[in-house]
């Protein structure tokens, strides 16, 4: 369905994206993952017809966008980073427009209320899109690129903004949208890649750094163990007394939290389970354990260490 | 394309832009039309639309300022070019907008020579030939400011800068009168707006500068393209 072919976006000396390609098919719901600045949003637009790459080339259902501009456009719904709505526009007005713009041929009333009903936004038809909460704005640009019912759909970064209970809201639409159209998202929130999307793209300092199943991906570092413990006590002796504990293998002190209760972050081996040895050795040399709770079994981690490990390729490749 | 006209024409009276222009425009043509014609015990149509043409100058920039600036400060813009619609459409929807609301209001100001009917005999032939001429003219300066609006996310910015842009096209031609070599005054006099505009409210209808004034209005509208289409490679 989607070709990204050596897409290579150079400002300058500067690279938003260095060499990316990947092929995303029919039906997939992709989440395109990095730190801000990464890249996500210039890949997107480059998707999307924004941006011309400096070189290499994006295909939609085989055909090159920057050589069939409108036919392209025309099976993708793009929500930029920023909803581009009119604030003296209302909801509808609004989303009237888009689908003139887009010139759609679905009967307008009846397909402009259904994507009224499913983002909810039905009770805020006829008010000012200027007048409207940030969350409600969110959800009128969900609104607009959905217009149409294009086959792909392109969230650039859906949830920014938004309180807890609509960011459940959007990620289940985003999995209701799934069942019938291919939909890439970018996020730099772990959580939210994890929660919506099949496959992952990592993406740091305009390169791919990972690119798998989202349950291959956390299963890479099930191996390592993170355990983040709070502990009272003098910050040094109890650092050099976990180090002791068979299995550990890396202690670090994040610095005093509480009076006197530092937050320390250890690391094990593979299989090792650390949890009663650290709890006995701090009963025996009574250091209370204020909090513990494992630190790296998730996405985030293998996140940070693969952005870690690039960061630092990049500046050896410089050195 | 003609959606976008259709949303810049309900922008214009959404927000106060459309109503301000056409107010102003519409009481200062009549001013304008007392003076050149009550006060001065004339029916003269020419006077009338060398004034109008000087201040359109001044209202154009204001109806143009936004069309391209404030899609680029609110990001709409993104929409708009990810939209099927070609970037040739987009311009022509805001140009062809922009110059809706222009004609409209001109075609109402030359109606307030209707009366004048009673008391004296207006060449409408004359009137007719100096309408087209302004209207030519207005397109023109249209499109070198929404040429400038796409250049600036300020829409202040993009306003004052065609002002200063149209001031300084019109004051070449009035000065070139000035000028005492003859072959310099004929080539600034026929690229001059303010020149070519002279041989139409004289009653001529001069193919050449209708050709003149389609041209460059197509050279501003493609530059604007152009301008669209280096910023999605460059930016």
């Amino acid at each position: 369905m989607i070709q990204a072919e050596h897409l290579v976006k150079r400002y300058g000396s500067n690279y938003a994206l260095n060499d990316i390609s990947f092929t995303i098919g029919d039906g997939e719901i992709v989440g395109l993952l990095g730190p801000n600045g990464a890249g996500k949003s210039t890949a997107m637009n480059i998707l999307t017809g924004y941006l011309a790459p400096t070189s290499g080339r994006a295909l939609v259902d085989g055909r090159d966008i920057s050589e069939y501009p409108a036919e392209v456009k025309r099976m993708i719904g793009f929500l930029p980073e920023q909803p581009p709505v009119y604030p003296d526009m209302t909801v509808k007005e609004y989303l009237d427009f888009v689908y003139d713009l887009k010139g759609c041929t679905l009967p307008r009333e009846a397909h402009l209320s259904e994507i009224m009903g499913v983002t909810r936004t039905q009770d805020v038809k006829n008010r000012l899109i200027g007048n409207l909460s940030k969350g409600y704005r969110q959800r009128v640009g969900i609104a607009e690129a959905l217009v149409g019912d294009p086959k792909i759909i392109i969230f650039d970064e859906p949830t920014v903004g938004l309180d807890p209970k609509q960011i459940l809201e959007v990620r289940n639409l985003m999995r209701t949208l799934a069942k019938k159209h291919t939909v890439i998202l970018s996020t730099h929130i772990l959580a939210e890649a994890q929660a919506v999307c099949e496959r992952i793209i990592i993406i740091n300092r305009g390169k791919i750094v990972a690119d798998a199943k989202t349950d291959e991906m956390t299963r890479t570092i099930e191996g390592g163990y993170r355990l983040e413990v709070k502990i009272l006590g003098p910050e040094k002796e109890v650092a050099a007394a976990l180090g002791k504990i068979s299995g550990v293998s890396a202690v670090e002190s994040t610095g005093e939290r509480d009076a006197g209760a530092y937050r320390f972050l250890i690391d094990s081996k593979a299989g090792a389970d650390i949890r009663r040895d650290v709890f006995r050795l701090c009963a025996e040399k009574n250091y209370p354990i204020f909090g513990m709770s494992a630190a790296g079994t998730d996405l985030e981690s293998v996140f940070i260490r693969l952005v870690d490990k690039s960061d630092a390729a990049a500046r050896g490749a410089k050195a | 394309m003609l959606a976008i006209y259709k949303k810049e024409l309900r922008t214009y009276f959404t927000s106060a832009i459309g109503y301000v222009f056409l107010v102003i425009f519409l009481a200062v043509g009549g001013a304008i039309f007392c003076l050149t014609t009550m006060y001065s015990m004339s029916a003269s149509v020419t006077n009338f639309y060398t004034y109008m043409m000087l201040f359109s100058a001044v209202m154009l920039p204001i109806l143009t300022m936004k069309s391209f600036s404030e899609e680029r400060k609110i990001r709409t813009e993104q929409l708009l070019l990810t939209s099927p619609v070609s970037l040739t459409g987009m311009v022509l929807g805001k140009f062809l907008a922009a110059f809706t609301m222009f004609a409209g209001a001109l075609v109402v100001c030359s109606l307030y020579f209707l009366f004048l009917t009673p008391y004296a005999a207006i060449k409408f032939s004359l009137l007719f030939c100096n309408l087209i001429a302004l209207l030519l003219v207005g397109m023109t300066f249209i499109a070198i400011g929404m040429f400038v609006s796409s250049l600036t996310e300020n829409q202040l910015a993009a306003a004052v800068g065609t002002m200063a842009i149209l001031l300084v096209l019109l004051a070449v031609g009035l000065l070139n009168q000035l000028i005492g070599a003859y072959w310099l005054r004929f080539l600034i006099g026929s690229i001059s707006i303010f020149t070519r505009f002279q041989t139409f409210t004289n009653g001529y209808f001069d193919l050449a500068s209708l050709f003149y004034y389609l041209s460059v209005c197509a050279v501003f509208l493609y530059l604007t393209v152009r301008v669209y289409d280096r910023r999605r490679h460059n930016g």
